[in-house]
């Protein structure tokens, strides 16, 4: 077998910064080999090399045997690359044939399409590779895992030989990702060769055939996926030990806090999200909701957060200590006790061009305690500030200055949870997905703080798709499905069941599809 | 070369290529562009009444700027600046015949320059709520706004209030005039600078502190930079476009009472044309930043009364080119100064 693509001593300056620096890469011809590392390690800089979108600053690259200097993708495409992107580029409005001819018409400017030339060899590469689309469907009306077959029909009907693929899993749902694993294996069979982008360990070690780890813009390690470990493969991205399982001690729950009764929720459309949902948080306990997104989550954390559409109907109860919140603004709901860290972090939970004080203090600037006059008290902010970073160690540079958008996925995640974490008189915390988009290194802070959270006497709603932290924070866990709570797991069966994390996995996973 | 430095220069560049493309449309209409910029900086900077030409022209800009630049921050686009002019300098002068002759100077004054701030913010609500009650876009709702505007004081001009075989309506009441700074000290002689730029440099200021030091500012700022967040934040959005809409109208009427109450004392027919939308420029130029606009409109200020004193020399549309041409220029260099400092994130 050959070398598809490879790199020698590769790198990229930005101003002062290396954002790759000494990079020595082969990645074999037929193979599927993973790239990973936490955010901002090099990853993307990396694989925009590789695709022409940057021009490296020093070191060479050699494609199939031959020395190449890309100053485009379109060099790269002319080399046999593809790349499918984490957003995907498609034309909502034109079909899955006119997608994938795209740039590739063949036809004079005013001649008509050889569009059944296209389409039948898209047939054949969707029938090869187990990529079923229907090629006269418009891309709007696809779902998110065929708009990426379309992506990867594409690159087939370039006849790329090498197929970079950036956290392609992000965006899928289970059944899609074990889907789009076993289409990487059939590309691979078949000698194309796979350049995986991600940071999910679990995905590396169960697609992969090579990995490569990187920190801080150069490659530490390069090692065959079959002899290697999970804990090992954190270590070498993190570079030291990480705990990937929190340490939860018991809980002893007091009172009742959030009572939710038989609540129901349609939507404006008139399909009903939530039906009958029931469930209790008690103070000092973390009540994690299992299920597979688009059962109801969304709806649920809108309802109780008072952010529910117009037009939407809901019945039933939502208390906290007995008062209700449904029909409430955000603001009231804040003002009972209640902190919620949103899902989508950089759309809803800060403002991602505010300095990471001003962040700090967002959805929270209402307290008196931080006003003075029309504008804002700067010293109790600035002592607040500097309290927040050091208790939540958020890595930054100058918290005044420094705009949000600036930090990883994992310090912002921090910003929001101490903003949220701290507010004054809270009984109740609701959490949706937490770890999304977070480095293994802040994750372990994160929920060690979710947990002393919990110590404190917060009734805590975590609401996550991923198991293995449902498992590994909750006190009790609700598995929801199709809008209402189908089973639920007492304290003592999660603390029996946590140290069979696989079989205890596998008896939710039942229970949620 | 770092983002803030680039930041600051392409202003500059900006204007030097301005300076550039001018001289050449210059010395194609047959004039020597050197001989006209020295006549320019003269007639503007060189004598008292010069200097009291162009901060006249600059207060009234500045206002108008203001009214394009606080709901700038929100995301809206207030192009309805024209309209509110009019209707501003229609209910100062109107204001400034009705009132009762024996009125004390300060009361008149105060009555005459509230009406024009409330004739204006009102006009900017009405867009603001056609947006939030009707989800009308603000852009499309302040032009038509604008037309409207133009029709109702031209009708009311006509047919009710002008001065037979004139253009425009009776002059207001010597109490409710605002005083220039040739009268008062003999600064600036005979032009028509009053002392509502002092006003002007006040209410520069106190937006300033709205916008960027205040409760009311961060939170109107994140509205505009991320309405779903703040939703989630509790923030009421809906409020923040009534407050910016209203704040930046009833700046556009203390513009309009620069003119009528400083200068011209009444209504005439097509005394506002054209400063609301040089407003704006003067708001994109200095990046819709209160205290930026000071130097903006006083940029200008002097390029338009600039242009009226070479009349002799260059043709009005010729002038009329370079000041169209400036802007453009400024406005696509700025936008290629985005561009750039895009590309210096990683």
């Amino acid at each position: 077998m050959g070398v598809a693509v490879r790199l020698s001593g590769v790198s990229k300056m930005f101003g002062g910064f290396a954002a790759n620096s000494n990079i020595s890469l082969s990645v074999e011809e037929g193979s599927i080999h993973a790239l990973v590392g936490e955010n901002g390690a090099g990853k993307s800089t990396l694989t925009k090399i590789i695709y022409g979108m940057h021009l490296p600053t020093s070191g060479e690259m050699v494609i199939q045997g031959e020395a190449v200097r890309f100053t485009s993708p379109r060099d790269a495409i002319e080399a046999g690359i593809g790349m499918v992107h984490q957003h995907f580029m498609l034309v909502p409005e034109l079909s899955v044939t006119e997608n994938i001819i795209l740039g590739r018409e063949h036809a004079w400017l005013f001649g008509s399409l050889p569009l059944k030339y296209a389409k039948a060899r898209i047939l054949k590469n969707s029938e090869d590779y187990g990529l079923a689309v229907d090629p006269d469907a418009s891309v709007a009306s696809l779902s998110i895992g065929e708009q990426q077959r379309v992506e990867i029909l594409k690159l087939l009907f370039r006849q790329a030989s090498i197929m970079i693929f950036d956290e392609p899993t992000a965006v899928l749902t289970p059944s899609e990702t074990e889907r789009l694993f076993a289409t990487l294996r059939s590309l691979r069979d078949k000698g194309k060769t796979v350049i995986l982008i991600t940071h999910k360990l679990d995905e590396v070690l169960a697609v992969a055939d090579t990995v490569s780890v990187m920190r801080k813009g150069e490659i530490v390690g390069t090692v065959p996926a079959s002899s290697v470990t999970k804990p090992e493969l954190a270590r070498m991205m993190v570079g030291r030990s990480v705990l990937l399982r929190v340490i939860n001690p018991p809980a002893s729950p007091g009172e009742t806090i959030l009572n939710i009764k038989r609540l129901s929720f349609r939507s404006p459309k008139g399909e009903e999200r939530l039906h009958d949902l029931t469930l209790t948080v008690r103070a000092g306990e973390i009540y994690g909701i299992a299920g597979v997104e688009g059962n109801g989550q969304g709806e649920l954390l809108q309802a109780l957060w008072g952010l529910a559409p117009e037009g939407s109907v809901i019945s039933g109860e939502a208390t906290l200590k007995g008062r209700s919140i449904i029909g409430k603004k955000p603001a009231e709901i804040a003002l009972m006790g209640v902190s919620l860290t949103p899902e989508n972090r950089l759309l809803h939970a800060v403002i991602r061009e505010y300095t990471i004080a001003e962040n700090l203090l967002f959805g929270r600037h209402r307290e008196p305690a931080f006003h003075k006059g029309i504008g804002f008290e700067s010293r109790t902010i600035k002592g607040y500030t500097d309290a927040m970073i050091s208790d939540f160690d958020i890595k930054c540079s100058s918290p005044e200055h420094q705009p949000l958008s600036t930090l990883s996925g994992g310090n912002q995640q921090k910003v929001v949870l101490a903003r949220e974490l701290n507010r004054p008189g809270i009984s109740l915390l609701i959490l949706a997905q937490p770890a999304r988009g977070v480095d293994i290194g802040a994750i372990e802070t994160i929920h060690n703080k979710i947990i002393e959270a919990r110590k404190s006497g917060i009734a805590i709603l975590l609401v996550s798709s991923e198991l293995e932290e449902i498992i590994g924070l909750s006190t009790r866990i609700g598995c929801l499905y199709k809008g209402s709570i189908r089973h639920e797991f007492s304290q003592e069966e999660v603390t029996l069941k946590r140290d069979a994390l696989q079989e205890f996995e596998k008896e939710i996973g039942l229970h949620i599809t | 070369m770092n983002s803030k430095n680039l930041r600051l220069l392409i202003p500059v560049f900006s204007l030097l290529s301005a300076l550039a493309v001018s001289s050449l449309i210059i010395a194609l209409a047959g004039r020597d562009p050197l001989m006209i910029f020295q006549k320019m900086v003269h007639a503007t900077l060189g004598t008292p009444y010069g200097i009291g030409q162009v901060i006249f022209r600059m207060t009234t800009l500045v206002l108008v700027a203001l009214a394009v630049a606080i709901p700038f921050h929100l995301r809206l686009f207030n192009i309805g600046t024209e309209g509110q002019l009019l209707m501003g300098a229609f209910a100062a002068a109107m204001t400034g015949t009705i009132l009762p002759a024996n009125l004390p100077s300060l009361v008149a004054v105060t009555l005459c320059t509230l009406s024009a701030m409330a004739a204006g913010a009102c006009w900017a609500l009405l867009a603001g709520v056609l947006k939030v009650r009707f989800g009308v876009n603000e852009v499309i709702a302040t032009i038509m706004l604008n037309f409207i505007a133009q029709g109702i004081t031209g009708y009311l001009l006509t047919w009710h209030f002008a001065i037979p075989s004139t253009v425009h309506t009776a002059r207001i009441m010597d109490n409710a005039i605002i005083p220039t700074f040739g009268s008062l000290t003999g600064w600036l002689a005979n032009s028509p600078a009053n002392l509502s730029t002092l006003l002007m440099a006040v209410v520069a200021l106190l937006f300033w502190l709205l916008i960027f030091r205040s409760r009311f500012g961060y939170e109107m700022r994140a509205a505009g930079l991320q309405p779903e967040a703040a939703r989630y934040g509790g923030i009421n959005a809906e409020m923040h476009i009534f407050t910016a809409m209203s704040l930046g109208g009833a700046a556009a009427g203390l513009g309009a009472a620069n003119i009528v109450l400083g200068y011209k004392h009444y209504y005439e027919s097509g005394m506002t044309s054209g400063i609301g939308f040089t407003g704006i420029a003067v708001a994109l130029l200095a990046g819709a930043h209160p205290l930026w606009i000071l130097l903006s409109a006083f940029f200008f200020g002097c390029l338009e009364y600039g242009g009226l004193t070479v009349n002799a020399w260059i043709p009005k549309d010729i002038f009329m080119i370079i000041e169209a041409l400036t802007i453009l220029l400024v406005i696509s260099f700025s936008a290629t100064g985005k561009g750039l400092n895009k590309n210096h994130h990683l």
